[in-house]
């Protein structure tokens, strides 16, 4: 039976790894190789790279970067931040990340979507879609959540997986950084409009939250940081939980 | 230690899987080049991308025949995702594609998805790899028992011949081939590059399979 995925999420500047990840054990909390081996040996089934300092001068560094994880570790990498055109794409595959996240950049030029889906596979492209409620809908953001589009969240997820996007990685802007749990309905309302795999993001605090946002939420996987990096629980004790829950997970 | 092609017909990137070999112990070569392959120990082909693109680039450099030659003399050969679909006679990815005929059968897509089942294409995740019981498990492939393997596909095999299906897997309702193989032959769905320590363990079975 296919597992849902647990992914813990690695904010980097500059190919380091910031918003500090707390293990006991790792002498450099900043090196992202350090990291991702240590995920990996909890079991992690997945693991995601976003630059948030994305800038074009940085590009070179954070290709380095993914190389580096990639020798080191040998599962599934997500790598997203600042990708706008193809050859950025191109690049961070090479570099030897299996999918690229897209952002902003979907929103400004929806086609690049598709015509990486198209050049790359499906199972490469990845959109990231930051929503927030607004009425009784929700609306898509840019900018960390400051810029309002006036696009209907749930509607652009099904565009883009219709435009091929194999994954789309959903974080509610109102839940983020408030670990009260992911915005359930809002996940529950594209995992069941899309045919893309939907990744639940944004306001995970207790292990009940994760166990919701794959069996209320619907969602195919779970991202979470701060709970993983600053120790609250390993990727071990997670998997123990959620199978005591009936959600099937994979136990290494 | 085993020198080993690692085929490169350009398409996707190959860092992965080279350095999943290199780490169980393989001497990887990247090879090109139709007529170098026969100077090889043992052969790997990788795959991303489509198969209609995968067959164009294989005839285009002769690697299709090179490949077919090598396997008659018993060259071990290991098939990974679109290098395992191959090597079956047809594919119905975007059409109707001829492939290498290794292994009579065809290549077919999942049933279109269902997002509210939670039956979504590509079948993308960690899946079970599950053995006949009334057969030995083939030797490279026994590190998998009871792990689960990284899967992403659209499309699967479905061999003529079941003597030639080595394990199964399953996603939703649908039972599908996880790895055919025959003689020296061994060709895997999922990928063993990105299924950490089960994987690397599959690999280096193959690095140091005897046949």
């Amino acid at each position: 039976m296919l597992s849902k995925r647990i992914i813990p999420c690695l904010d980097v500047a500059h190919g380091r790894v910031v918003k500090g990840v707390q293990f006991v054990d790792i002498i450099d909390a900043g090196d992202p190789v350090e990291a991702a081996i240590k995920y990996d040996e909890q079991g992690a089934d997945e693991l995601t790279f976003l630059d948030i300092r994305a800038s074009h001068e940085s590009r070179d560094t954070l290709y380095h970067m993914v190389t580096e994880v990639a020798e080191h570790v040998f599962m599934p990498l997500t790598v997203g931040g600042g990708v706008k055109a193809l050859k950025d794409i191109e690049g961070l595959l090479h570099a030897g990340a299996d999918k690229i996240s897209i952002n902003t950049a979907a929103i400004f030029n929806p086609e690049l979507v598709k015509e990486a889906a198209e050049r790359f596979g499906s199972s490469t492209i990845v959109v990231a879609v930051d929503a927030k409620k607004v009425g009784n809908h929700w609306e898509c953001f840019t900018h960390g959540g400051r810029k309002p589009t006036g696009i209907n969240a749930v509607e652009w997820a099904k565009r883009m997986s219709d435009y091929g996007a194999g994954e789309i990685l959903l974080t509610s802007m109102d839940a983020d950084g408030t670990k009260e749990g992911y915005d359930i309905l809002l996940t529950r309302a594209v995992s069941d409009a899309i045919s893309a795999n939907v990744v639940a993001s944004g306001g995970v605090g207790t292990l009940e939250h994760l166990a919701e946002g794959l069996r209320d939420g619907k969602a195919d996987a779970v991202l979470a940081a701060s709970i993983f990096h600053f120790g609250t629980f390993t990727i071990a004790e997670t998997k123990t939980y959620l199978a005591e829950q009936g959600i099937p997970v994979r136990q290494v | 230690m085993s020198k080993l092609a690692l085929i490169d017909y350009g398409m996707g990137n190959l860092h992965s899987v080279a350095k999943a070999l290199e780490k169980v112990g393989a001497d990887v070569d990247l090879v090109k080049d139709a007529d170098a392959l026969k100077n090889y120990e043992r052969v790997v082909l990788p795959g991303v991308g489509a198969f209609r693109d995968c067959m164009t680039a294989l005839k285009e450099t002769g690697l299709d025949v090179a490949i077919v030659e090598q396997l008659k003399q018993g060259m071990p050969f290991l098939g990974i995702c679109l290098g395992m679909q191959a090597l079956m006679t047809v594919s119905h990815e975007f059409g109707f594609y001829q492939g290498l005929k290794i292994i009579p059968g065809a290549v077919k897509h999942f049933p279109e998805s269902h997002p509210e089942r939670g039956f979504k294409i590509p079948h993308m995740g960690w899946n079970d790899v599950a053995f006949a019981a009334d057969k030995p498990i083939h030797p490279v492939l026994s590190p998998l028992q009871n792990k689960q393997v990284y899967y992403v596909h659209s499309y699967y095999c479905t061999p003529e011949n079941p003597e030639h299906m080595l394990a199964a897997s399953s996603y939703g309702d649908y039972p599908f081939a996880c790895a055919i193989g025959r003689d020296n032959i061994v060709a895997v769905q999922f990928h063993p590059e990105k299924s950490q320590k089960a994987g690397l363990a599959m690999l280096e079975s193959f690095v140091n399979w005897n046949l």
